[in-house]
């Protein structure tokens, strides 16, 4: 695969960010390049990035977190490292943007250097399936909010339409003229198809760009 | 049967919420229940709803004490040190006989806490909050279908007996992310001959008022609320058996511990111990029959709790302390992981 230097990735909040990100450091890391992946959610209490900290230390990809992550401090920080992380040219990083508008905000002081270096791609995440994005009018309106909040513009879009569990192939399938019909409406190009790793033999020789996922998770 | 979608807890509350005719909302942001809100804010302009943020919880609260006035179908919703600050307002809707949804997104107390997810408030919800004599229906759900079909479930309960329906999840719950079917084509509604919406000059007016200045008068009042409690304890309440057929050991968790638990207990059942699982579904009117007759079959009941032992003493009433009562519990924002809860099993299963 070829890799910007810079990946970002952003979305709607609940459109899974941070699995593709966590995924797509592994990939990159596989392929043999330094790897760090930052943790930018300022949104999320939850779910992050830090869940994944361990798979991550033993692959050897360097994970920048707030220290206040999945603690019991609600605070809306950053880690202090990102700056000199994005400046240091000798990486490739992977950068998990918060949700919505509300997350893209803090993406906003870093967009500078980003833009001024230009070799990033930044991806919007895309499910049909999330209620507040399922058609093109909506999800188009999430895009241009987060473009407006951090003052950058998306390059290509990541299909990770899918109901979690139950996800089928159909469901896939299904959502690929969604992807499409966003791709037009935007003119960006659908460089992922996103699957849990248990689809993916069935629907590899069917999707273009497809990239399998292993789930992170915090409970079952 | 409608299309599945992928949502979070937070947000299958809310959507469900607006299906069920819920069009006026009142909040206040506080994590882990703040997609509640944002939610509400996108969709309600889109319905011609109103989605306010107030100034603060209490100030919600109140607004939420003036539309249920009206009849018309209101919440609102928070976590927990948002709702101890609502406590006084649910007491005064309980006073005036107002329905009204109120949602509380658990996380770590006493105090400020922590932002984790936790099932402290069991307490508060089934045993007041506010002051007075009252009782809220409590609904516990433990998936995202649930958080859906309960909020749908609480409108219909709140309207049904002019009280208060709580939705009682936790962090985790209103976090998690699951598909979820929001058919809610079952919204009942009612008949407010009680509500305020003007007497165009044809009819007495009326009150909607929790003062009562004579004694008589203000006794006769709960003990005729307390005749309806009796009538909801007889015909309201839900609960889940699993495995119990045939189970020595009753496990007792609602919610998320639930969900643990159950993992337990197929892992318990693989080594060849009975046990099984009686999940409140509704807290408040409390499942005392099925765990009663649980008592003369099983030799032992463990509450699984995310908190330092609160539904217990529910569980102990309700079999008259027939039987031992275990616990198994984390606090402070941790959740019991299925291992905990196997051992205390093998622990409790084992001890003939």
């Amino acid at each position: 695969m070829d890799y910007k230097r810079v990946t970002l990735f952003a979305g709607h909040y609940g459109s899974g960010k941070t699995n593709i990100a966590v995924n797509y450091a592994f990939k990159i890391k596989a392929d043999g390049h330094e790897t760090v992946i930052a943790d930018m959610d300022i949104v999320n209490p939850y779910f992050r990035t830090k869940d994944s900290e361990k798979e991550l230390n033993e692959a050897g990809i360097r994970l920048i977190s707030s220290e206040y992550a999945s603690s019991n401090v609600d605070l809306p920080s950053l880690p202090q490292d990102l700056y000199n992380v994005i400046d240091d040219k000798s990486n490739y990083e992977v950068l998990d943007i918060g949700g919505d508008d509300r997350g893209a905000y803090a993406l906003g002081r870093y967009a500078e250097s980003i833009l001024k270096e230009n070799d990033y791609e930044m991806f919007m995440v895309i499910n049909k399936f999330r209620p507040l994005t399922k058609d093109v009018e909506s999800t188009l309106e999430v895009m241009n909010e987060i473009q407006t909040a951090c003052g950058m513009k998306f390059t290509a879009i990541v299909n990770n339409s899918n109901l979690g569990d139950e996800t089928t192939a159909e469901d896939v399938l299904g959502s690929l003229s969604y992807a499409d019909d966003v791709s037009k409406a935007t003119g960006l190009p659908v460089k992922m198809t996103t699957v849990d790793m248990k689809l993916y033999n069935e629907l590899k020789d069917e999707v273009d760009g497809i990239f399998p996922l292993t789930l992170q998770r915090k409970i079952r | 049967m409608a299309d599945k979608v992928l949502m979070k807890g937070n947000e299958a509350i809310a959507e469900a919420a607006i299906q069920a005719g819920c069009h006026h909302y009142f909040g206040y942001p506080i994590t882990p229940q703040t997609e509640v809100a944002a939610y509400m804010s996108k969709r309600m302009p889109k319905i011609g709803g109103t989605f306010l943020q107030a100034e603060s919880e209490v100030a919600a609260i109140n607004m939420v004490i003036g539309v249920a006035s009206t009849g018309k179908r209101v919440m609102t919703s928070s976590s927990s040190p948002g709702v101890s600050l609502k406590s006084e307002g649910i007491s005064y809707l309980a006073g005036c006989d107002l329905p009204a949804l109120v949602v509380n997104v658990q996380r770590g107390g006493p105090g400020l806490g922590g932002i984790q997810p936790s099932q402290s408030d069991y307490y508060q919800s089934t045993k007041g909050g506010g002051h007075g004599d009252y009782h809220n229906i409590v609904l516990a759900p433990a998936s995202v279908q649930e958080m859906a079909s309960l909020t749908v479930k609480g409108f219909d309960l709140a309207d049904k007996y002019r009280m208060v329906a709580m939705i009682l999840a936790d962090g985790t719950m209103g976090q998690m992310m699951e598909p979820v079917s929001l058919d809610v084509s079952d919204v009942k509604t009612y008949d407010k001959p009680w509500a305020l919406t003007g007497t165009e000059c044809k009819r007495e007016h009326n009150i909607v008022n929790s003062l009562y200045l004579q004694p008589e008068e203000l006794e006769i009042k709960n003990f005729e609320r307390y005749e309806k409690y009796k009538a909801i304890e007889e015909n309201e309440v839900m609960y889940e058996e699993y495995l119990m057929d045939d189970a020595e050991v009753c496990v007792v968790a609602f919610g998320i511990t639930s969900r643990v638990a159950k993992n337990a207990i197929n892992e318990a059942r693989a080594k060849g111990i009975k046990v099984g699982m009686i999940r409140p579904i509704t807290l408040w009117p409390f499942p005392k029959k099925p765990l009663a007759a649980a008592a003369d079959k099983c030799k032992a009941f463990i509450c699984v709790e995310m908190n330092m032992g609160q539904m217990i003493d529910d569980v102990e009433l309700a079999i008259r302390c027939k039987k031992p009562v275990y616990l198994c519990n984390r606090v402070g924002g941790m959740i019991p992981s299925p291992e905990e809860v196997l051992a205390k099993i093998e622990e409790v299963g084992g001890a003939e």
